[in-house]
């Protein structure tokens, strides 16, 4: 059944402190290479049946007032899977 | 004279909170988070915790509560609310105070007794206090950074707002060593330490002279009710 | 995934074991032995179901059924007096030892092990080893109010170390500081035996009201089964997906983990549930779900309350529909517990669920027959006698010898080693001094403390770095509980009855200064594999010392748990039992601080000391050396000490209190003076002289029966006093001195006389700095 997913990123000019410890963690292992690591979340709505542009238009929604925190984050991708 | 106290899944220290509100003379009024009452408090404490064990964010689904509803009306009408740990991030989640709070710095949890500055004695909750008053409360948490974004730091600062500052050490990588608000109306404070732990003498922090002896806390409870006996 | 059509095709029923008693099953790969495999044919009267083979294979397990231990564990039970069961309401046996402590309270405390999976995986190895501790402590009826843990890990130097530290410490903390329980104590000590096989211990204690007391049993037909918490996964299932193997085919299992994973939100939630059920008095019996999970606490609420039980297995709420029965019975799922609720109370039970939004499964009832009854849709895949697979299990009599490398160890004596002492070399003295006091196992353990919550309740009266963790149990009166664990695996190494003895009398000893009196014990035992005769020596050692030294101290084992199999490859650990005791104080504000705070206080040395350098911390610093035998043990002369502490303290007249152990006496010092930043001047010319011992010895033996006090001006004459009317050995060697000011401790020195004069603030800066150097 397809699913609608929300991706959810820190504020690109905030902190992400996990983020910088990652990156600090692979510098230590020796991936120099590696300039910055930033770490979000990944959310899966499962509905009943086969999303509408509707059900999209209240995911939207639901994920800029409660999956995401404005202020210290922003809703970079919202698309339906298969 | 009587202090709510909010009990959220997860809520831990709403039995401290209480006994704070009793060791300061108020009456305690419990309320549970499904149930949209405030049962006609003067006032409420948010106490800490790990509330839906900080699922998606630390008190962003105690925000979507119904007594949280409720608290958020009330506050808006001039309800004295203290927010604590888990409390300030339920109000920063719901709007209350400005900002966010995140994973402290150094990605450890932290409990230490941590010396803060008073910036602010006119709210409900800090007028007992001189102004820059030093006092020691207990810090305990995962996620106390505060940031907020350039132009929300400057009005906070700009405006008096800040109500609590680390001192010496700031244990979480806040921006500014900002510790704890309060809004523009100074009803609503919210910090990260908990002075509720720092109200009994044997059980709070040590000081100078002798173990736990510290109840620089109390201050936080007579102010509220120094501040609804006068209002 | 779509739902199983047929969810008994291929099912290994009652009915098809009676007709195929010819199949072959993998009793071996399950851990069970032939004589085992046998005897359960004998106990059915056919051939086990494979659920019926998984139950036996898990409940008969070294680790659910003690079948090495059993025959020592006894002793416990045994060299018991009436005098010493007074207090004692609930003793071994069940989930955890139950003291009344006076008052109408009670308190339940217990220790146990969760080592092999902390290495594995060891945030969530140490996180679930804390969850299952306290819902031990739950299922006593009681709230928990604390916890501890001691923890021991390889070589500093060896880098796998730091992964195992850095995971176990955030393991505990985000599973103890979510719970809202302070951690109050513990031990982390660093030892290359520990290499591939730390030890997590954790131990919890929770208080209750004599009328709350739980018990794990099902004793009235017509109760229902009610499993209840979180959903059941795959979790900790490991080998028994051999039998997954064997009756699925196209809708095979996922990989199945062998680590249980814990959430902590969910258990805090169950926490106030259980707390609230029995409060309303709808829960009859109660078992929460560790180690075999549904498999256990079947089995074992029924055999203990003397009735039988009929269960429908499909009925368990699941996180994964394709779990198999054998599954369902093996998993370790967290957060479960099973509960025994009359009908007349089940409408009040479900709606305490429902408020605390727990999810729950009537999955059966009580019957009045000696009989487990398992169904699987309506197919019976069980059907066997609950305390067969609860209590009569298999009990080993393992081979014992005496090991082949002891004597020549106990002959390796400091002494005969001839190992250097720097008695005429002052510089040389305070730098050993420092060298031990900062080395890993000496050190601050700040690092790892701060990562824990020690404030939660508000009842915290000690905690670390005091010598034992102390809660408030009656706000009204004070009363309250003090709790001490020790372990010493170098004394145990080099005498295992020896050592079991010192580390009872080291947790004894902490619980006596902090002013409590001594009650009650607990113990973890953690020792190589008993199919080594030299382990299995021993650990009979251990248990004959701690069994013998409890009888003479009048304090009862309540319950603890034992963990086989600690090796490195094929080198066993040091026997390592952990020793926790209890104690009560009627007032907590007479608890004694374990640093001087005054200036101008005397400080006194109470005990004697001998040369006894062997396996001590000094030995292993600065020489790397174990050998030789442990320090005496002086059973009554705890005792006579821990009697004037109580005295002492009932009378006000100490004003710090510290005991020594690990680093002797300089520890000690080092220790009370950094408590507060507060300086002294100590000597020790006198010492040496009265127990004839020279400076090294003075500084760095371990010599037991011993505690550092500090006593003001005006107590002095009452003090001693006392100690020469109980005929405890007592001895000014000190003063404390000025207080050290600011971050920078500006003023404070210890001096220590013909040793050096110490700034505190660089005493401080190196016993606090080596962990976090090492792990932050």
């Amino acid at each position: 059944m397809p699913k609608i997913i929300v991706e959810v990123m820190p504020k690109a000019d905030l902190l992400d402190p996990q983020g910088k410890a990652v990156a600090n963690a692979l510098h230590r292992q020796g991936y120099g290479k590696i300039q910055n690591v930033r770490i979000g979340k990944r959310i899966e709505i499962h509905l009943a049946d086969a999303p509408t542009a509707e059900d999209l238009e209240g995911a939207r929604e639901i994920a800029e007032s409660f999956l995401s925190n404005g202020v210290i984050e922003d809703v970079v991708n919202i698309h339906v899977e298969a | 004279m009587k202090i709510g106290v909010v009990t959220f899944p997860g809520t831990l220290d709403d039995r401290d909170a209480a006994r704070a509100v009793r060791l300061a003379g108020a009456e305690v009024v419990p309320l549970w988070h499904a149930d949209a009452n405030l049962h006609k408090v003067d006032a409420v404490v948010l106490p800490g915790g790990f509330s839906y064990g900080d699922y998606l964010r630390c008190g962003a689904i105690a925000a979507q509560a119904p007594v949280t509803q409720e608290i958020v009306k009330a506050a808006n009408g001039g309800l004295p609310v203290l927010g604590i740990c888990n409390g300030f991030q339920v109000l920063v989640e719901s709007h209350l105070l400005p900002g966010g709070l995140i994973r402290n710095e150094n990605q450890h949890f932290i409990c230490r007794d941590q010396k803060l500055r008073v910036e602010n004695v006119d709210t409900a909750w800090t007028n007992a206090f001189e102004l820059n008053q030093e006092i020691t409360i207990p810090l305990k948490n995962g996620e106390g950074g505060y940031i907020a974004d350039a132009e929300t730091l400057k009005r906070l600062e700009g405006e008096g707002l800040v109500a609590f500052r680390y001192l010496e050490v700031n244990p979480n990588g806040s921006m500014n060593d900002i510790a704890g608000l309060r809004n523009e109306r100074g009803n609503v404070v919210g910090l990260m330490p908990h002075p509720e732990h720092a109200v009994e003498a044997g059980f709070g922090p040590d000081t100078f002279g002798t173990m736990r002896s510290g109840v620089d806390g109390a201050k936080f409870f007579e102010s509220v009710i120094k501040a609804v006996v006068n209002a | 995934m779509s739902e199983l059509v047929n969810p008994v095709a291929n099912l290994d029923t009652v009915a098809v074991a009676a007709t195929t008693p010819e199949k072959a099953q993998p009793w071996k790969e399950l851990g069970l032995k032939q004589d085992e495999y046998d005897r359960i044919k004998e106990i059915l009267g056919r051939r086990p179901t494979s659920s019926e083979l998984a139950m036996y294979s898990v409940m008969w397990s070294e680790h659910c059924s003690y079948k090495s231990s059993k025959i020592y564990l006894r002793q416990f039970g045994e060299k018991v007096t009436d005098e010493m069961k007074k207090h004692l309401m609930v003793g071994m046996g069940e989930n955890a030892g139950v003291v009344d402590i006076g008052e109408g309270w009670a308190v339940t405390f217990k220790v146990e092990s969760h080592n092999h999976p902390s290495y594995i995986e060891p945030f969530q190895g140490a996180a679930t080893g804390v969850g299952g501790i306290v819902r031990d402590i739950l299922t006593m009826g009681a709230r928990p109010i604390a916890v501890m843990d001691q923890l021991r890990f390889g070589a500093v130097e060896n880098p796998d170390t730091a992964r195992v530290v850095h995971g176990v410490v955030s393991g505990i903390s985000f599973y103890g500081n979510c719970l809202g329980l302070p951690n109050i104590g513990g031990e982390t000590v660093f030892d290359k035996v520990y290499q591939g096989n730390p030890l997590v211990n954790a131990l919890s204690v929770g208080a209750l009201r004599h009328e709350d007391l739980k018990l794990a049993k099902a004793s009235n037909p017509g109760d229902l089964v009610i499993l209840f918490g979180a959903r059941t996964g795959a979790d900790g299932i490991g080998g028994v997906s051999v039998l997954a193997s064997e009756t699925f085919d196209s809708t095979g299992p996922t990989k199945r983990p062998a680590v249980q994973v814990g959430d902590p939100f969910a258990e805090k939630v169950l926490i106030e549930c259980c707390l609230e059920l029995y409060h309303a008095g709808v829960v009859a019996g109660i078992q929460d779900l560790g180690g075999a999970g549904i498999s256990c606490a079947t089995s074992e609420l029924a055999s203990n309350g003397g009735a039988g039980m009929r269960v429908d297995l499909e009925k368990v709420l699941k996180r994964d529909e394709s779990l198999t029965p054998e599954e369902i019975l093996m998993s370790e799922s967290q957060e479960r517990m099973m509960g025994i609720v009359p009908k007349k109370d089940l409408k009040a039970f479900i709606a305490l669920v429902e408020k605390w939004e727990v999810e729950y499964s009537i999955l059966g009832e009580v019957i009045n027959e000696d009989r487990l009854y398992i169904n699987w849709h309506g197919e019976e895949i069980v059907n066997v006698p609950p305390r067969t697979v609860a209590h009569d299990g298999p009990v080993y009599h393992r081979p014992v010898a005496y090991p082949t490398w002891i004597d020549a160890l106990n002959g390796d004596s400091v002494a005969n080693r001839g190992l250097a002492r720097a008695n005429d070399n002052a510089t040389e003295l305070a730098a050993q001094l420092v060298q031990v006091v900062s080395s890993p196992n000496q050190a601050d353990k700040s690092w790892v403390t701060d990562q824990y919550d020690h404030y939660v309740g508000g009842n915290t009266a000690l905690a670390q770095p005091d010598d034992s963790g102390m809660v408030r149990v009656s706000e009204e009166t004070g009363l309250g509980v003090a709790i001490a664990t020790d372990a010493n695996g170098r004394f145990c190494q080099l005498d295992p009855y020896a050592g079991a003895q010192l580390a009872l009398a080291e947790a004894y000893r902490n619980v006596a200064s902090s002013g409590a009196n001594p009650m009650a014990v607990t113990n973890c035992l953690n020792f190589g594999s008993p199919e080594n005769p030299e382990v299995m020596w021993q650990f009979q050692q251990a248990t004959a010392g701690l069994a013998d030294a409890c009888l003479e101290l009048g304090i009862p084992v309540t319950g603890g748990n034992v963990s086989f199999y600690n090796q490195t490859g094929d080198v066993a650990i040091h026997p390592t039992p952990v020793v926790g005791v209890l104690g009560v104080i009627d007032d907590v504000a007479r608890r004694i601080p374990s640093g001087w705070q005054d200036e101008g206080h005397n400080i006194y040395l109470l005990g004697v000391t001998r040369d006894e350098l062997d396996g001590s911390a000094w030995a292993g610093v600065i020489h790397d050396h174990l050998g030789g035998k442990p320090p005496v043990v002086s059973l009554a002369g705890e005792k006579a000490l821990a009697d004037l502490l109580q005295g002492a303290s009932l009378q006000g007249l100490l004003a710090s209190a510290h005991d020594l152990a690990d680093g002797g006496l300089a520890q000690a010092v080092v220790e009370s003076s950094l408590r507060f930043g507060v300086g002294a001047r100590v000597w020790l010319g006198e010492l040496m002289e009265r127990d004839g011992v020279d400076l090294t010895a003075a500084l760095f033996s371990e010599s037991t029966g011993r505690v550092l006090v500090s006593v003001g001006r005006e107590d002095d004459v009452k003090f001693v006093g006392l100690c020469e009317a109980r005929n405890v050995p007592v001895l000014r060697i000190g003063v404390t001195d000025v207080k050290g000011v600011g971050a920078g401790l500006d003023g404070a020195v210890l001096a220590i006389k013909d040793v050096a004069d110490f700034d505190l603030a660089d005493l401080r800066d190196s016993w606090k700095g080596t962990i976090p150097e090492l792990f932050g």
